[in-house]
């Protein structure tokens, strides 16, 4: 096995008419490399010449091998009647076995189906879609109570509560997201705090940057940044760790062992955001309000005593507690989503990581669009 | 070094940390056989045949194909002979995304200029060949059956033609009467095409119906080498307990009667 023997002779093809007959006379290698530019002549050849007069010359033939017996053999599968010794002039050692092999075993499979692009077939995408979305609701709805009802029956039972599976949650959904909801939040305070200087130094009132900084990162920021944080964080996780155990059977393992998956694996998950959001919704305000005294000091020479004198003048605590009332439940909307998604894993990787991608998609429309909601609520409740 | 030695494996050693996997490995495969590997769960059996097909970089030793150390091999000859091969993976690998008829043309579609048409039609070829029905070729991964995935897989594996084929266990987990089919599949396929073949696998039956030389891989090191007949009466402990064992004799009687 030599580069020589490796790299295969060009195939050729020449035809000749003898005594009535199209003599098809293959030259050189014809391997799956070779034939791919004799497959246009040799169709050409299918439909213009008359089935019965077709016959090979396998004299000058090189190698052969599935590829090239089935191009030879498609040509003659027009003459089926005939006898092989009619078919080939000329010996190879192996072409007439693979040729006839082939054309034994070759059966055309059923083509692709075409994409239909009619305009029905459009609206009725359309429609199977919002249908989607509206069996997603519900579903992630009846996922909620069932959570709810394994919640009732757990409560009561402290024995059955997994501290354990808890804790670990709450480390790597509360603790290991803190330096980067902390970061993240910096900067939003910070970016809020320019803006509102750049713009209110117009017209002399630059002191009601503090304000500013105040309500957005209390009432909306901190909260809307840490959920969004945890819904691409936590939610993706949340589906991998599940979705990975369903595929390998392991939640199937705990159903016959008698252990409930909502039990052990969605309530400590559960429960865990929803304690941890708010503590680092806690955080990522305190540490929005110190990015906007940062830039309020450097910018505006407010220091950073005048900074949280006029907070606690102009910004009411009660600010805070409406951002601090949405944390709990994002962080619930935020398990659920993650979890449902996991449990809903089939056996295959490819709806792994498309439902990782719904889940995290799911949950960031779910935070925002109830972060609307609370808006309403608390413009109509005057808070 | 005999003209018919199509792989040469010499003094391979591999390692994976402080675990050592192979130490002075030696192996031959000769044009044209079915070799069959056999070893305990976890002698690194799947581990030299990823370092033959250079999945895997050996800690020391060499691999010859022809009688060239692969090591000498440039990037140009390197994907030629990776070319000339097949391989069956364990659990398939079949690409999840794509249909079978596509899993089958991904290879050809990367290495050939080749009209589509012709590319569908050379699919259905393989598909065929691997026993696949034509229901098969439009189907996901995820849509069929153990068994029909192997041969899926094969299908795959005999894209580009290969003159060596690698099966890593191509009968487990399939009811015996789909590893028996297979089995003969494989015996047809080798002597149809000519195919060099390399697999492992613990299927006894297999071993007797289509293996033309085993290999043993113990402590080590393949410790034997030759036709079935001949492993039989190896004095070695594993090697008897391996054929001597109730599971062995079974097989063993069963084809002597036929």
């Amino acid at each position: 096995m030599n580069a020589e023997s490796i790299k295969p002779g060009g195939a050729s093809l020449s035809t000749r008419l003898d005594a009535g007959r199209l003599i098809l006379a293959p030259q050189g290698d014809w391997v799956v490399q070779t034939i791919a530019r004799l497959d246009a002549p040799l169709r050409k050849i299918e439909t213009d010449s008359d089935p019965g007069s077709l016959a090979v010359d396998l004299t000058q033939l090189g190698r052969i091998d599935t590829a090239g017996a089935y191009l030879l053999g498609r040509t003659l599968g027009l003459c089926s009647g005939a006898g092989e010794d009619d078919v080939f002039i000329g010996d190879h050692p192996v072409a007439r076995r693979l040729i006839t092999e082939i054309r034994s075993r070759n059966v055309r499979c059923e083509p692709e189906p075409e994409l239909d692009r009619s305009l029905i077939a459009v609206m009725a995408r359309i429609g199977a879609g919002a249908h989607g979305a509206w069996q997603e609701t519900v579903e992630s709805c009846a996922f909620l109570g069932r959570t709810i009802m394994t919640a009732l029956v757990v409560a009561p039972n402290p024995a059955r509560w997994r501290v354990t599976a808890m804790v670990a949650q709450m480390e790597s959904v509360g603790v290991n997201a803190l330096p980067i909801i902390a970061v993240l939040s910096l900067f939003i305070g910070a970016v809020v705090a320019f803006m509102g200087a750049n713009l209110l130094e117009v017209f002399g009132f630059s002191v009601f940057t503090v304000d500013l900084v105040g309500l957005a990162v209390l009432r909306e920021f901190a909260v809307v940044i840490t959920a969004i944080l945890l819904a691409g964080r936590s939610a993706s996780a949340f589906t991998a760790s599940i979705g990975s155990m369903k595929m390998q059977q392991e939640v199937d393992a705990m159903k016959v062992m008698g252990l409930d998956p909502y039990e052990v694996l969605v309530l400590p998950r559960l429960v865990a955001c929803v304690i941890m959001t708010p503590l680092l919704t806690l955080a990522a305000m305190l540490s929005g309000l110190f990015g906007g005294m940062l830039v309020s000091w450097m910018a505006l020479d407010i220091s950073p005593l005048q900074f949280v004198v006029r907070l606690q003048d102009a910004v009411p605590i009660q600010h805070m507690f409406v951002g601090l009332s949405k944390a709990p439940v994002f962080g619930l909307v935020i398990a659920i989503i993650g979890c449902r998604h996991g449990l809903k894993v089939g056996g295959d990787v490819e709806s792994l990581g498309a439902s990782v991608t719904t889940a995290v998609v799911q949950a960031i429309f779910a935070v925002i669009l109830i972060d609307a909601l609370f808006a309403m609520l608390y413009l109509e409740l005057d808070i | 070094m005999s003209a018919d030695l199509l792989i040469e494996v010499r003094g391979l050693v591999t390692r994976f940390g402080s675990h050592v996997v192979h130490d002075g490995l030696d192996l031959e495969v000769r044009r044209g056989e079915v070799l069959g590997i056999v070893g305990g769960s976890g002698s690194g059996k799947s581990v030299l045949v990823n370092s033959i097909i250079g999945l895997l970089e050996p800690a020391a030793g060499e691999v010859f194909f022809g009688g060239r150390p692969r090591s000498k091999f440039t990037a140009h000859e390197t994907l030629a002979l990776e070319r000339r091969w097949g391989v069956l993976f364990q659990y398939g690998a079949l690409f999840s995304a794509l249909t079978v008829r596509e899993n089958v043309m991904a290879p050809m579609r990367e290495h050939l200029s080749m009209g589509r048409a012709l590319m569908e039609e050379l699919a259905d070829l393989k598909i065929s060949l691997a026993g696949l029905g034509p229901e098969a070729a439009g189907k996901l991964p995820s849509e069929l059956s153990g068994g029909m995935r192997k041969r899926a897989a094969l299908a795959r594996s005999l894209a580009l033609d290969p003159d060596i084929l690698f099966l890593d266990e191509p009968t487990a987990g399939l009811d015996p009467i789909a590893a028996g089919k297979f089995d003969t599949l494989i015996g047809q396929l080798s002597q149809t095409l000519d195919l060099t073949v390399v697999m492992i696998t613990h299927d006894l039956d297999t071993l007797h119906t289509i293996c033309d030389r085993v290999a043993v891989i113990a402590e080590k090191r393949v410790i034997a080498n030759a036709p079935l007949e001949e492993l039989v009466h190896n004095p070695h402990p594993w090697i008897q307990e391996y054929f001597g064992g109730p599971r062995g004799r079974a097989a063993l009687r069963s084809a002597g009667g036929q």
